[in-house]
């Protein structure tokens, strides 16, 4: 199973989002730069993060008009599973493939830590295998991760349960302690409505090896490939 | 022609720069500032014989320079 990791220029996670894909048995993951306009052959596409185009104007706002972006587009309207981590949420905000916006920490410092999540939607493309109420360790190092939306949009997001990852204290509680950027209801995570695109602040990609700090990373590429397994069983 | 266009952050989002930057201005000696947002300014050069230019500056601005989720944008001639 193949995932293309985009690289654009400016983006400095590709290589922790490559090697964690490629530490995975079952999947492997190969570059595919910005400038390229297909992403046929790919079962995932990966946006790392970074700062691409160097955060001008909006984090996000240049990157999401890279060539590849139609390609991105397509696939995510096709049904590709789609992950977008810090930058890569960002871009995918502005692109509108995800709703609502990230915007400077409320308390203004760029935050570098180890944080805890919830898992608020057990049975998502992304989080398969994670019991509900499940805590997922993983790193986060941004400036603007605070998580906006507006009244109407966070209801929605609500309803059909597309917040699948909440900023959590280590004993689970969601509370104003535990959240390290001003996010909107210490969202984390969010998906589409359909389902198939992710993005979220924090690191899979710098959690995939216990000596790291932590593996819990792994969880969120293996939902991926078992979503995608799970999909070609269905179509046999 | 040079067009100007002024993004500001909608009232909903919070701007802590603003807030920080209020909060020293009232330390400086000016405790009647009430608050301060802090948007972007940008100034454009154009061929103002352009086709359409109003249509397409908005279309650019609403696209690429502000982002209608969490800002407002002005054009300003």
């Amino acid at each position: 199973m193949k995932f293309g990791v985009i690289q654009f220029p400016g983006s400095n996670c590709d290589q922790d989002c490559l090697a964690a894909v490629n530490g995975i048995p079952g999947l492997e993951a190969e570059y595919v730069w910005h400038k390229n306009t297909s992403l046929d052959g790919y079962d995932a596409i990966v946006l790392p993060g970074g700062f691409s185009y160097g955060d001008y104007l909006r984090c996000g706002a240049i990157a999401r008009f890279s060539p590849i972006m139609s390609s991105v587009v397509e696939q995510a309207r096709k049904g590709t599973l789609v992950i977008g981590t810090c930058n890569g949420f960002q871009i995918l905000c502005e692109i509108g493939l995800l709703p609502g916006a990230l915007v400077r920490n409320r308390k203004l410092h760029f935050v570098c830590d180890l944080i805890t999540m919830r898992v608020e939607v057990p049975d998502s493309a992304f989080t398969h295998g994670c019991a509900q109420g499940s805590l997922l360790r993983m790193p986060i190092a941004h400036g603007e991760g605070c998580y906006f939306a507006d009244e109407k949009t966070l209801r929605d997001l609500n309803e059909r349960d597309q917040v699948i990852l909440r900023y959590a204290t280590g004993d689970g509680k969601i509370e104003a302690s535990a959240n390290p950027n001003g996010s909107i209801e210490n969202i984390a995570g969010i998906c589409n409505r359909e389902g198939n695109v992710f993005g979220l602040m924090p690191h899979p990609d710098r959690a995939c090896e216990e000596r790291l700090g932590s593996a819990d990373g792994r969880k969120i590429f293996e939902s991926m490939m078992r979503t995608v397994e799970a999909r070609r069983e269905r179509a046999a | 022609m040079k067009v100007k266009v002024v993004v500001t952050p909608k009232a909903a989002v919070l701007d802590p720069q603003g807030a920080a930057v209020r909060d020293a201005m009232q330390h400086l000696g000016m405790p009647e500032v009430q608050a301060v947002r802090i948007g972007k300014y940008l100034e454009i050069e154009v061929d103002d014989k352009t086709p359409d230019l109003d249509s397409r500056l908005n279309d650019l601005c609403r696209d690429l320079l502000s982002n209608p989720v969490i800002e407002d944008y002005e054009v300003v001639k």
